[in-house]
């Protein structure tokens, strides 16, 4: 089994490449030898502890080691730091993190520190998946590495010209200084600093107490850009191309049997109309007129695997797959509760959208990809060509939740270009994006806890769901480090390698079942976490109030992780919890340990209007190890409250006859600020250790908690999900 | 083709357009005019949402023969120059974007608050629709209140 101190000691070397001004690159060197001592997770069920020795962050982390040079500083000559990092931004910071970690390194400051996204780099095999909150934790040691090789040489180049020992040298806000008074900017050394093969000052990242800016608060470097309409998106980018959209079957994987075209082709502006697997894209000048044309098609549908599939069926059919319990009820002692979670939309704000130009011998694609090492190579397919003839730009998207893993906007993109032999924007409609995007699917949890005498002596949670999709290069990533993807099959991996009941719960046993119904899924926003760590944490109440005892005090006292107790006790007393409040209001609580980082919330809630019940108020407390930037960190807390809410409340999609009936936010009801709470409080604790992860962490405990507050306000604990139906 | 004209951002704008054709395409796929998004072409999301003679409108929903001989203004031109509106600055003080994507629209419906109600109340704010899938509206909320001292 791998030992997570084995993870650590991974060396990180930085290499000078030749060029003329000052560029550094890193490897990670796995010195322990790559995969080997890692073995692949017990078949599910042997061992629900699996995630508390080996869990999806060690994953992806060993999976990123064995590859080509993984991150790219240069220091250019007008005194630029431009830092290259294979990652997507979808909102989560992580261009302003590298920023920040480079510029503590370099001691370079921050407004000269240009952020750059990546193209598809197939030479990184699975070091450019951007997910399970994964980027900060594998990149943090690496980017400090080859920051702090690129100052090293910079105090080099500055010595050589002042002729002075370089240990005398310091450097701050991009200058380096000698001790008497001489300076010279990092822009003006760059060159020389090119040259230094063998630094004369140590290389090594600093000490932590050292940092200045790591773990300060810092407003997002793209902040001027958002707020005055500059940041670009796949579709703003001045790149030509004709507005195209597709017409889709009214089903989930229905298929055009016939269409008839002649009037969608005499329409306005209308540039060239193709059929594509998926349905029929029709190009124009502009996308009202794209619009327009596609509803003048006439086209016969089938309606797809899924025709007569609703709701109730899939229902049974889930609650049918959940594996038995293993335990007989211990008649009173024994709290036995079913849950259910609807299919949930991630519905980013920025609808999938891709840009491609596909010429005979080449093709160049701009799209807002995490996994786009394996977008390419699928595009490259999809339209006949080598994959090393794809160029994929890495752009920037509003949003993600885990939307952007899959690819089929490139694909489509590509197929339409090289059928209408034209650069095409392609837009995806909101009704496309909720009614044949990818989902998380439908769940149906069943639970029994045993408890005597105050102690839980059995636990056992069967999650019955639709297989999730990790076909975006995130099961390849496992595979390629040693877990036995075919034999165990990617989602009992990935629930294997993510969940732990982290409660002192006696024999605990979470199985996952799989019913495969053809639906396109995906993950959501921290995964399976999203609905077991959840019930978790409902179960953990109802088993509290099963018990007669205090859900705060319960959870202090089966607990067993210190970083955990203390983000609990710190919203406990900051939240006031226990407060006297109104009838028909209440606080909840909840917690949530993975990515090597734990939360807790507590929320308050008013029920009085039992059909719009709001969270008033939020108080997270969160412990990542180490934040790069508090203030990022605060913005994902209070944002995925939101989500949870959402999700706990009001926001689910509903399954009709094969078809999704939400078309738009009007009938998808996403939080708006109206159901948002007015105050969110967020806690950033004192530096533990190494930076976890963090972008997926607030889910579970959020949506808990939200359902632990109603339980508690209503006198009714909800068990399906949204509550509103 | 018909054509029409209006202010654009300050700027005389004449293009030629069906009349019928919402304000977002004509902004975006003829103008160039990036600022604006598309979440959702039926009014609901908000994200395109703009200015037209000073108030808040959503061009998604708005046909270009509407606007003719009026003041459009779209994110790009809520600023000074270099000078930025004081919503924008209020949303820079409080790191109010994650994605970004919501947010000119976002800021468009709270400058349009803001210069019919100078001082709202929380209630007020709760009364603006705009979506924001990554959950800033607690930033959104401090950055109008900020905005509006």
């Amino acid at each position: 089994m791998l030992d997570r101190h084995m993870i650590s000691r991974r060396r990180v070397l930085a290499y000078l490449v030749a060029a003329p001004t000052l560029t550094m690159v890193v490897k990670t060197i796995d010195d322990f030898g790559y995969g080997i001592g890692l073995v692949a997770p017990e078949p599910a069920g042997a061992s629900p502890g699996v995630a508390n020795v080996v869990d999806l962050t060690d994953a992806l982390t060993l999976a990123a080691l064995p590859t080509a040079y993984l991150l790219k500083v240069e220091v250019t000559a007008n005194d630029r730091v431009v830092v290259h990092v294979p990652r997507a931004e979808v909102g989560q910071g992580i261009t302003t993190a590298m920023g920040i970690i480079a510029a503590e390194e370099l001691d370079a400051r921050l407004d000269a520190v240009d952020v750059v996204l990546d193209d598809a780099r197939p030479e990184l095999l699975w070091n450019q998946l951007t997910g399970g909150s994964n980027s900060v934790h594998s990149l943090y040691t690496p980017m400090r590495t080859v920051a702090a090789a690129a100052r090293a040489r910079l105090v080099t180049a500055a010595a050589q010209r002042f002729g002075v020992a370089a240990s005398t040298l310091t450097t701050r806000n991009s200058v380096v200084f000698a001790p008497d008074g001489r300076s010279a900017t990092f822009g003006s050394l760059s060159a020389a600093a090119a040259q230094v093969a063998v630094p004369a000052v140590p290389a090594t990242p600093k000490t932590v107490d050292r940092f200045t800016r790591i773990g300060q608060p810092t407003t997002r470097l793209d902040a001027r850009d958002i707020v005055t309409g500059k940041a670009t998106y796949a579709l703003d980018l001045p790149v030509a191309g004709a507005p195209t959209v597709v017409a889709r079957p009214p089903t989930i994987g229905g298929s055009v049997r016939a269409v008839d075209d002649a009037a969608a082709r005499a329409m306005p502006g209308v540039l060239g109309i193709a059929r594509i697997p998926t349905g029929v894209a029709v190009a124009a000048t502009t996308f009202d007129q794209a619009l327009a044309a596609r509803d003048a098609l006439v086209i016969t549908w089938d309606a797809g695997p899924n025709a007569g599939l609703s709701d109730a069926q899939i229902r049974v059919k889930l609650e049918a797959a959940a594996a038995p319990f293993l335990v007989p009820p211990l008649g009173v002692l024994a709290v036995d509760r079913t849950f259910n979670f609807s299919f949930a939309p991630h519905a980013p704000l920025e609808v999938l959208t891709c840009v491609a130009d596909v010429r005979a011998d080449r093709a160049e694609i701009w799209f807002g990809a995490k996994s786009p090492i394996i977008a390419g190579q699928r595009v490259a397919d999809a339209v006949g060509l080598p994959a090393d003839k794809v160029t994929l730009h890495v752009v920037r998207a509003g949003g993600s939740f885990g939307h952007r893993l899959f690819f089929e906007p490139a694909i489509e993109a590509a197929q339409v270009s090289k059928a209408l032999n034209r650069p095409i924007k392609l837009m995806w409609t909101r009704n496309d994006d909720m009614r044949h995007g990818r989902m998380r699917p439908a769940s149906h949890h069943k639970v029994r806890a045993t408890h005597l005498l105050g102690n839980v002596l059995t636990y056992e949670h069967r999650h019955a769901t639709l297989p999730v999709d990790f076909s975006h290069g995130l099961g390849e990533a496992l595979s390629g480090v040693g877990f036995d993807i075919l034999h165990a099959g990617a989602t009992q991996t990935v629930f294997q390698l993510t969940q732990t009941v982290p409660d002192n719960f006696g024999v605990a046993t979470q199985l996952l079942s799989d019913v495969p119904l053809a639906f396109p899924t995906g993950s959501w926003r921290s995964i399976y976490s999203g609905q077991t760590s959840t019930v978790n944490e409902i179960m953990v109440d109802e088993i509290a109030r099963a018990m007669r005892v205090d859900p705060l005090a319960f959870r202090r006292q089966k607990l067993s992780s210190s970083r955990t107790k203390a983000v609990l006790d710190k919203v406990a007393a900051a939240g006031q919890w226990g407060r006297s409040m109104p009838a028909g209001t209440a606080q909840g609580i909840a917690i949530h340990e993975e990515y090597k980082s734990v939360v807790a919330y507590l929320v308050e809630i008013d029920c009085r209007d039992r059909a719009n019940p709001r969270v008033t108020k939020g108080v997270c407390a969160v412990d990542v190890g180490r934040a790069i930037n508090p203030r990022g960190l605060e913005a994902q807390m209070q944002g995925v409250l939101v989500d949870g809410l959402s999700m706990t409340l009001q926001a689910g999609l509903h399954i009709d006859n094969g078809a999704v009936r939400e078309g738009s936010y009007s009938d998808y009801r996403f939080a708006r600020m109206a159901n948002s709470p007015r105050q969110v409080d967020v806690y950033v604790m004192p530096p533990t250790g190494e930076p976890g992860g963090a972008g997926e962490l607030g889910f579970p405990a959020a949506a808990a908690a939200v359902a632990n507050a109603y339980a508690r306000a209503t006198g009714t604990t909800p068990f399906s999900f949204p509550i509103a139906g | 083709m018909p054509t029409f004209t209006f202010t654009l951002n300050g700027a005389t704008t004449t293009v030629a357009a069906a009349g019928d054709e919402p304000l977002l395409w004509v902004l975006r796929d003829l103008l160039g005019v990036t600022g604006p998004k598309y979440g959702c072409g039926v009014g609901v999301c908000k994200a395109c949402t703009s200015h037209l003679d000073g108030a808040a409108f959503n061009p998604c929903v708005t046909p270009v023969s509407a606007c003719a001989g009026r003041q459009v203004t779209t994110i790009e031109g809520l600023a000074n120059g270099d000078t930025l509106h004081p919503v924008q600055q209020a949303w820079i003080d409080e790191d109010v974007a994650q994605c970004g994507f919501c947010q000119p629209g976002q800021i468009m419906a709270a400058a349009a608050l803001l210069a019919a109600n100078p001082n709202p109340t929380d209630a007020d704010i709760d009364a603006l629709e705009n979506v924001c899938r990554c959950g800033t509206y607690v930033r959104i909320r401090k950055a109008i209140h900020r905005a509006a001292t």
